[in-house]
């Protein structure tokens, strides 16, 4: 059976451990002693002084090898046997757990994340091959087995079964699939067995989408990461300054200084060198973060907008397809001239037949009759206001007051707290059509949560009436709600709030990313809801919420305020015990022993500390 | 062209980091980073000098960190 590398350095830390304590129980003064101790340093830190030479050689000085083996070597030099071994033992016990550690929060974070297919069963004829998932090409079909991964984003051609989409969103109750349904791979098929048509490849699949996108947000780093990596280019050069200081100057400046004491001092230096902790541990934290928030279906494209989120102060929702389903449907039709109810929703249904605006599609259901696109021409899309067409030879527009007002016909208020979608044919008010959305069941919650941690403004913004910004507020506790506006009203009131923020607190933008990308990109913190599936969303937020639960946005702003709180404990932990160590060393009141503790001791810690963000569950 | 690779025994941050920014520094590099905790290397470069540029990170990679292998991700 071949060794473990990690047996291995049990075995070498055991044997070591071992030959001190045999060393130290010898009581006597004399060569097998020093034999004795030397053979403990060969078998544990023989390897380290070996990576030091060979680092050394290659142009590589002030690395933990180097640093460890001078300051072991040194206690030597000047009789410290004892502590100089039980130094190296030490190290070489905390590396290992250090190692252990970070294995451990690797493993468990690519468990977090295990939405990677491994293969995919490739149906051709009649035979069915287990292949790469590399392999498969678009329109390829292949067949997927209860309790297998979705491999692939594909659509259904044959059989039905329930779906566990909860690698990807969080959202733990499965869907019922069957044919023509699309999938999306890193789903879980629970019961029944589907044969599907590849629709898009390996790495333009959602897998493969999400995973590039969280491995990536790591590059993104937040300012507590960069101001670490400066941190530490400077920390070794600087301590190992001072170890060099405190060896030479004060034995020559000092009258009956003993060199032997302030090398050892040095040399207590020296092993508090390495930035380890600090370098581990703060990746770690956000890292764990990301993955906390993957988890629960909220993709975050980098450590800074984690860092962003945490000091959220104002929220802005827009709300059709954020606060509301964005279902709307058709309430109540008013005729005000002679046409009936069923004449003006036809004309509203031909001019809308071109948009996919949810309005338009709920005024067609209602209609629920083909509609002859032949009688349509002219067809204008005025954003915002609404649409006009020529339809059947007469000039119908049909939109909001505004779009009434721009074509100079007067209209009432019908006072109805929905969207309201008035008709006119040939300049002539016709009616109106009441349409409402119904609001999500979260979003109350949402609202309610984001004030509870602290968020102080909380505005919805949207471009339906101001009656019906005003409703929807109003039930979901909102205070700010501004309606009516256009797309570039929206980024306009978006300046506006961002300027009457304070300098530190961010602002966040929740939309559903298909065409608010303006807003997003403006906003510190841009978040697409319901992003899943959806490459434009997925493009343009900065956060892509995968369900379309508002709810989620109170749940990242705790991931990250936690992560970040994490992350700050470890800089206070890791800073405060090496420069209580440094100062304590320096006036010779610590022992090698405190420094092994302030080095490796302290980077365990972290990093179990790190580790935290992943196991609470939030 | 932009490229994935697998630092196989990455173990030390520090270390991640150095190679990092000297991979960054390369000529012709436009893009590069080493994540300590997925063990990932990505580095996007110029087409013209893309095998050089490998080459050269694989140099720097075994500099720093001689016991880590460099795969193909």
């Amino acid at each position: 059976m071949p060794i473990e590398p990690h047996q291995r350095r049990i075995a070498e830390i055991a044997i070591g451990l071992g030959l001190f304590l045999f060393a130290v129980l010898l009581e006597a003064e004399n060569a097998a002693r020093l034999l004795l101790f030397l053979a403990a340093y060969a078998v544990t830190g023989g390897d380290v002084i070996l990576r030091a030479a060979r680092n050394v050689s290659r142009g590589q000085i002030f690395d933990e090898n180097f640093l460890m083996s001078v300051a072991t070597v040194g206690a030597f030099c000047i009789g410290q046997y004892s502590e100089a071994v039980a130094v190296m033992l030490f190290y070489k016990i905390g590396m290992l757990f250090q190692d252990r550690a970070v294995e451990k929060s690797r493993k468990s974070i690519a468990e977090l994340m295990n939405i990677r297919p491994d293969y995919a069963n490739l149906k051709r004829g009649d035979v069915i091959d287990r292949v790469d998932t590399d392999e498969v090409n678009i329109g390829d079909v292949i067949v997927i087995k209860p309790g297998e991964k979705v491999p692939l984003d594909c659509v259904v051609v044959e059989g039905s079964s329930t779906l566990d989409s909860s690698p990807l969103t969080g959202e733990s109750m499965p869907k019922d699939v069957r044919e023509g349904d699309e999938l999306l791979s890193g789903a879980i098929n629970l019961n029944g067995l589907l044969v599907a048509r590849v629709t898009k490849n390996a790495s333009e699949s959602t897998a493969s989408k999400i995973l590039d996108l969280v491995e990536n947000a790591a590059a993104k780093k937040s300012r507590s990461e960069n101001f670490i990596t400066k941190f530490a280019r400077f920390y070794t050069p600087a301590v190992v300054g001072g170890a060099a200081f405190i060896a030479v100057v004060p034995p020559l400046a000092l009258e009956g200084a003993a060199l032997g004491d302030w090398v050892y001092r040095a040399l207590v230096f020296l092993v508090i060198s390495c930035p380890c902790a600090l370098v581990i541990s703060i990746p770690l934290s956000f890292f764990g973060g990301l993955g906390a928030a993957a988890r629960k279906g909220i993709l975050v494209k980098g450590s800074n907008y984690l860092e962003a989120l945490a000091d959220a102060e104002v929220a802005v929702f827009d709300k059709t397809g954020t606060l509301t389903k964005g279902t709307f449907e058709v309430q109540e039709v008013v005729s005000k001239g002679i046409y009936n109810n069923e004449e003006i929703l036809k004309f509203a249904a031909c001019v809308e037949s071109f948009s996919n605006h949810p309005v338009s599609l709920s005024i067609r259901r209602a209609y629920g009759k083909e509609i002859d696109a032949a009688l349509i021409s002219n067809v204008k899309e005025i954003p915002g206001q609404g649409v006009t067409a020529t339809v059947d030879g007469r000039f119908v527009a049909a939109g909001n007051a505004r779009l009434m007002q721009m074509l100079g016909i007067t209209v009432e208020d019908p006072g109805e707290a929905a969207t309201v979608v008035h008709v006119a044919v040939d300049g002539e008010y016709k009616g109106y059509i009441v349409i409402a959305d119904v609001i999500k069941e979260d979003a109350a919650k949402a609202v309610s949560e984001l004030k509870a941690q602290r968020v102080k403004r909380i505005v919805m913004l949207t471009g339906d009436a101001e009656s019906v910004a005003e409703s929807v507020a109003m039930s979901l506790g909102i205070d700010e709600a501004y309606g009516g506006l256009l797309p570039a009203d929206k980024v306009q009131k978006v300046e506006d709030l961002m300027a009457g923020k304070s300098a530190k607190g961010k602002l966040i933008f929740v939309g559903d990313g298909i065409n608010d990308a303006p807003v997003l990109a403006r906003a510190d913190v841009g978040i697409a809801m319901g992003g899943l599936g959806s490459d434009a969303a997925i493009e343009a937020a900065d956060v892509v919420i995968m369900t379309d639960e508002p709810s989620k946005v109170p749940a990242a702003i705790k991931i990250a305020k936690r992560t970040l709180s994490i992350a700050r404990q470890n800089i206070a932990i890791a800073l405060g015990v090496k420069g209580a160590v440094l100062a304590l060393g320096a006036l010779g009141m610590a022992s090698m022993w405190a420094a092994v503790f302030a080095d490796v001791g302290v980077t365990l810690i972290a990093v179990l500390n790190a580790i935290r963000v992943l196991g609470s569950d939030l | 062209m932009k490229k994935a690779f697998k630092l196989e025994g990455l173990n030390c941050a520090n270390c991640a980091e150095k190679i990092e920014r000297e991979i960054k520094a390369l000529e012709g590099v436009n893009f590069a980073s080493v994540n300590f905790m997925t063990s990932k290397m990505v580095i996007e470069g110029d087409d013209a000098r893309f095998d050089d540029i490998i080459k050269a990170a694989q140099r720097i990679v075994t500099r720093y960190e001689p016991d880590v292998v460099v795969k193909k991700a």
